[in-house]
């Protein structure tokens, strides 16, 4: 066994999870393929999305994947860097906004 | 940035045995990727074989005044390998009696050539369907004698395809060095001025795009809208194609994806976009290489590995189309970089 959790190769054998069960990595990677075709939106914004998922989700090889992808696209590391942000002012603001909750049962449970 | 050839730094991978040496070790010969022939093989494609001959591309020296990070030909000021005036004199013979449509200049700076002009002109006399130039735009900045060039171009209709990394400063300038990104602009406009690259022009003005990095190129289309819309909002600069071209492991490309660490992870992603219907339309099996020195190879990545044709005529003092039609195409591994994905060649994209 590998001494650490993530292997930059093992990305490499994704595809592999279809071997254990057929029919559900089949139509995932169907899906997955479907989803990131040009469409209303543009396979370019598409995999800016993806990058900024892959940070809020901290996937590693989400990370790589699509960081090349997006060089492959001619996307800017300014644009890469601004997808990242959004990523991080949602996940972020979805933290903050549970102050209110804080705030509410504070002010509930003070006289 | 380098300043000199591996040539000039005495680099191993100057050697060309030594860079088809590790393109055939490690990940190839442990069994992890398969070999190119055994590939083409799985998809009934071994032997590759020509079809008929399309595009004569001559490479008339490999002096540049760019040092490009990832250069095949590790072109640069220092080489001093130059096609000699005889040589392109046995080369205007061929040009007078090919069945190819194409003719397609290359170096290094090809205008860099002292004979450039001439044979150019004596060239363009054949009346070829398509006469290329591949200039690297900052040539036409480089000296006031390169000035006139468009101008020159104009006048026998040369269809003019040229390298432009990116559209962007930051990433052109790394990849070439700095100022290469603005004196392509000025040249770019240069050509425009003369009537290159304008919507409905006759005088062809195509760019070449490829990765500043160990990445493969995108969609070609996809790519070519994202230029147009930028050379255009930001320097009003009109073109015709994009040619989205893979770099090749090998020279300097070699020297870098080993220097970064980034040699298998490349091989890898080659190997895994290898596409049959790119195998079709390769470009060696439309294409003839003539070397500075008039040596034939299967394409110019071929010529800068020497790997000359498999065939009984190896040089252009010898030239015979039908026997030279009649040979298998010389493979190794970098030819992934021309199957991968849409596939590459010196037109861009073959699917």
């Amino acid at each position: 066994m590998a001494k650490s959790y993530y292997d930059p190769a093992d990305l490499r054998k994704f595809g592999n999870i279809t071997e254990w069960s057929e029919e559900l990595g089949t139509k995932f990677f169907d899906y997955y393929g479907k989803v990131f075709e040009e469409g209303a939106l543009s396979a370019r914004e598409k995999s800016l999305i993806a990058l900024a998922v892959a940070h809020v989700v901290k996937c590693p090889y989400c990370i790589d994947a699509y960081t090349k992808d997006g060089l492959q696209r001619g996307i800017t590391k300014e644009e890469m860097m601004e997808a990242v942000h959004a990523g991080a002012a949602i996940e972020s603001g979805a933290t903050l906004v549970h102050g209110v909750q804080m705030m509410n049962k504070y002010n509930k449970l003070s006289m | 940035m380098k300043t000199k050839s591996l040539k000039a730094r005495n680099n191993k991978l100057a050697d060309t045995q030594r860079q088809l040496d590790i393109l055939s070790n490690s990940i190839f010969a442990e069994g992890e990727l398969p070999f190119f022939k055994d590939k083409l093989a799985e998809s009934g494609l071994f032997p590759l074989r020509p079809k008929k001959l399309e595009i004569l591309q001559i490479n008339v020296g490999y002096m540049c005044n760019q040092v490009c990070e990832h250069c095949h030909v590790d072109a640069g000021p220092d080489r001093k390998e130059i096609m000699t005036r005889e040589t392109m004199e046995e080369c205007l013979k061929v040009i007078r009696t090919t069945g190819a449509h194409t003719l397609d200049l290359t170096g290094g700076a090809p205008e860099m050539n002292p004979n450039f002009r001439w044979f150019v002109e004596e060239a363009a006399k054949a009346g070829i369907q398509d006469f290329i130039v591949r200039s690297n735009l900052t040539i036409m900045r480089a000296n006031k004698k390169y000035h006139d060039l468009p101008e020159f171009f104009k006048k026998h209709n040369i269809h003019v395809v040229s390298s432009m990394p990116h559209y962007t400063r930051g990433k052109t300038d790394k990849q070439r060095g700095d100022g290469v990104f603005d004196k392509s602009i000025t040249a770019l406009k240069q050509l425009n001025s003369v009537g290159y690259g304008l919507p409905g022009s006759s005088l062809r003005l195509d760019l070449v795009y490829n990765p500043s990095g160990a990445f493969l190129p995108g969609d070609q289309a996809a790519l070519e809208l994202d230029f147009k819309k930028a050379l255009k909002e930001d320097f009003d600069i009109d073109f015709h194609d994009l040619f989205a071209i893979t770099n090749l492991p090998i020279s300097r490309f070699l020297d870098y994806l080993i220097a970064s660490e980034n040699y298998e992870e490349y091989m890898y992603s080659l190997v895994e976009a290898y596409n049959p219907a790119a195998v079709d339309n390769v470009m060696c099996t439309n294409t003839l290489s003539v070397s500075w020195d008039g040596w034939l190879y299967d394409c110019d990545f071929n010529q800068m590995l020497d790997l000359k044709v498999q065939s009984q005529v190896h040089h252009i003092k010898d030239y015979n189309e039908s026997l030279l039609n009649n040979r298998d195409i010389v493979i190794s591994q970098h030819c992934y970089g021309c199957t991968a994905g849409s596939g590459s060649s010196c037109q861009g994209s073959v699917t």
